[in-house]
């Protein structure tokens, strides 16, 4: 624990760093609100503001392009900070949903793909020889799967809906984090530590998850933060090709609606949606680099 | 690859086969007949047993036998509506006793025949009759089956799956209601129309790139490179799509926005296809190519007096072949399954327009046969690969 909070220390006293690391904690708290505004209205069954229709503002501008074209506000409107889409729904509020989504998941493919890939990996490294084989060709069996096609086809399989995108993505991005694991597992194997906790007299299982694990942590924190924004972004993809998502805003939804729009001149609702995605990717991308130099001491020999 | 291919084909099988549900549902819908799911079942050898057996499940058990045989209780005999009439065949129902009511097809004479004995009875029916009705008895509800005999215990959907796979065979198309691989072939040509010269121009910009940035490491273009790398890796490919096609085809009218007839019509998706792909491959290159610079052979180089320009072309480079060629090597897979996002939205008919309509008509035969064909060709450019660090690296040929 105390090494982790090193590492928050460290990556705020960066400016550029500190920047995601704010940008993410934005987006957190949006999620949250969103996640919170989605149960309540779950409980209390009534629609959710941001599917709510209003059939007399359609395509109404965003607030601060209202202001400078001296455009007032009509009477008995919601505000519209950024605008709203072909059935009066807010832009905004919609955005926020989209963020839910995107951390539903970030989160849940995140807490699929890692512990298999650890697991996996730890069980390879540790024992070697025959399960490691078993390990290598489970490993190259699903790293020869052609990505997005298979990720498709198991969602298709599955059912449309958010489970088939989260086992899609979850079961079929496990591999790096289970080669990297396993690669490290593999150099700790044999040093002293483990030799002395195996002369103790401790169980496998115990050597594997208490004494080497605590020490390949980086690794697990290093692939959280590259295949967060990756899933994100197959998310968006899947949902925009109609697979994914139904019903709610995720963010590929809100990009299909937005891109018909877009050639009668209604911009906002394409442009915020490319942005909020772009700033996300974007945050989590950069963080990740920092870690990455941060932690992997093979890549910080090489830099210096 | 021997055992990556077996993977390969349990893999798929497992997902399309096993998860996947019946395939006959998915294409015929929910409100299609038994009947009519049971000849599709035939038709494409659904109605084998999954992994091996003498005896598969059928259909023409009708929806509620079990609540009738509940009302009943299992004293008498109880009569079950068959969804269709059984064909010639051998069969077993798992009853105590049964009456089988027998139609001879051609004349409409019906027939009966009392079956007793230990569970599961096994009947047959001949040529030219058909079963049409069932009453069974001495039967727990939960308990009632009705099987088919099959053609042998191998007689199995993942064998008749793997001998299919093997002999170049991927079914039928159930969308097109033709061989996949007649589908496939016409998407081939298009798609590498398509995705060579990304790879090729995405390459070559890719290097240059990482070239320069590794010869002016830490400066200001180096810098500048990197965070643009990092500022395209994180734009959606989606957004790409839709902002060339946008402002570049439709806005200001550079490009034709959608079509496939000349080479003109595939400039936007190349260009979209090699910039949405240079970030990933911009910071890899250099990455790779600076993993050689601190080497010693190239402070010998720099004081023989050899130009920069000659000593990161000709030594640095070349040294750097070997992760540049294999990360090259794992995106030719994806030559041939095309791109599925810009081969859809410029209308091109690859194949990653033909998968991506199959995967919302839930055509599972053309999505199962692309995605194996990935897998395959990714497993014999990763063996061609390897062939090639022998050619790259005279160390791999001495070993």
């Amino acid at each position: 624990m105390a090494r982790d909070r090193n590492i928050l220390r460290r990556l705020w006293r960066r400016w550029d760093t500190r920047l995601c690391l704010l940008a993410i904690a934005v987006y957190c708290g949006a999620a949250v609100y969103g996640e919170a505004v989605y149960q309540v209205c779950r409980v209390a069954d009534r629609t959710p503001s941001y599917n709510q229709v209003h059939e007399g503002s359609r395509y109404v501008p965003p607030a601060f392009v209202r202001v400078f074209a001296k455009n007032p506000q009509p009477a008995g409107q919601p505000l519209y900070l950024l605008g709203s889409d072909n059935l009066g729904r807010d832009v905004l509020q919609r955005l926020v949903q989209g963020t839910r989504i995107a951390f539903h998941v970030g989160i849940i493919t995140s807490l699929i793909a890692i512990p298999l890939g650890v697991i996996l990996g730890c069980l390879g490294g540790y024992f070697g020889g025959r399960m490691d084989s078993v390990v290598v060709w489970l490993c190259a069996t699903v790293a020869s799967m052609p990505g997005l096609l298979f990720i498709l086809a198991i969602a298709m399989v599955v059912g449309q809906g958010l489970l088939g995108v989260y086992l899609g993505i979850g079961l079929t991005t496990w591999v790096s984090v289970c080669r990297n694991v396993r690669g490290e597992v593999i150099k700790h194997r044999g040093r002293a530590y483990v030799q002395a906790a195996r002369v103790l007299g401790y169980s496998h299982a115990r050597i594997m998850f208490r004494h080497i694990l605590p020490n390949v942590t980086h690794i697990i924190l290093i692939a959280f933060s590259i295949r967060f924004p990756a899933s994100v972004a197959t998310e968006v993809f899947i949902s925009f090709l109609g697979i994914g998502v139904q019903g709610e805003p995720s963010w590929g939804i809100m990009i299909n609606n937005a891109r018909l729009r877009l050639w009668q001149g209604v911009w906002w609702e394409m442009a915020f949606v490319t942005l909020a995605i772009f700033a996300l990717v974007l945050a989590f991308n950069h963080l990740a680099d920092a870690l990455r130099d941060m932690l992997d001491p093979a890549l910080r020999t090489e830099q210096g | 690859m021997v055992p990556t291919t077996f993977g390969v084909l349990v893999l798929t099988f497992l997902l399309f086969h096993v998860v996947g549900g019946s395939p006959a549902e998915v294409v015929l819908g929910k409100n299609a007949t038994a009947e009519s799911l049971a000849a599709f079942d035939a038709r494409y050898g659904y109605d084998r047993p999954l992994l091996c057996g003498n005896w598969s499940a059928i259909r023409a058990l009708g929806p509620t036998p079990r609540e009738r045989l509940e009302k009943q209780g299992a004293r008498g005999l109880c009569r079950l509506p068959l969804a269709y009439g059984l064909p010639a065949g051998s069969y077993r129902v798992t009853a105590g006793r049964a009456l089988l009511g027998l139609r001879e097809v051609a004349t409409g004479l019906t027939d009966e025949a009392l079956l007793d004995g230990p569970a599961p009875l096994t009947f047959a029916v001949r040529e030219g009759w058909k079963a049409v009705t069932l009453d069974v008895g001495g039967v727990l509800p939960t308990a009632l089956r009705l099987e088919k005999k099959t053609g042998g215990f191998f007689d199995s959907q993942f064998i008749h799956y793997g001998k299919a796979l093997l002999t170049g065979d991927f079914g039928v198309s159930t969308e097109y209601n033709l061989p996949v691989t007649r589908v496939l072939k016409t998407g081939v040509g298009p798609s590498l129309a398509l995705t060579v010269p990304i790879l090729v121009g995405g390459t070559l910009v890719g290097v240059m790139l990482g070239l320069l940035c590794a010869a002016w490491r830490g400066g200001a273009a180096d810098k500048a490179v990197l965070i643009l790398s990092t500022v395209l890796m994180s734009v959606n490919y989606v957004v790409w799509v839709l902002a060339g096609q946008f402002l570049l085809a439709f806005k200001l009218r550079l490009f034709p926005i959608w079509g496939f007839e000349s080479a003109a019509y595939l400039a936007l998706p190349v260009l979209i296809g090699i910039v949405s792909g240079l970030g990933r491959d911009v910071r890899f290159f250099r990455a790779a190519i600076l993993d050689e610079v601190y080497k010693p052979y190239v402070r010998t180089a720099q004081a023989k007096g050899l130009s920069g320009c000659r000593i990161m072309v000709r030594h640095v480079l070349r040294n750097s072949l070997i992760p540049i060629v294999t990360y090259i090597s794992l995106s030719i897979p994806f030559l041939f399954t095309g791109s599925l996002m810009l081969e859809s939205f410029f209308g091109i008919p690859g194949l990653g327009n033909v998968s991506l309509n199959a995967i919302h008509s839930s055509d599972m035969a053309i999505v199962r046969a692309v995605v194996i064909l990935g897998a395959l060709l990714y497993q014999g450019v990763n063996l061609l690969t390897d062939l090639c660090y022998a050619w790259l690296d005279p160390r791999v040929r001495l070993n």
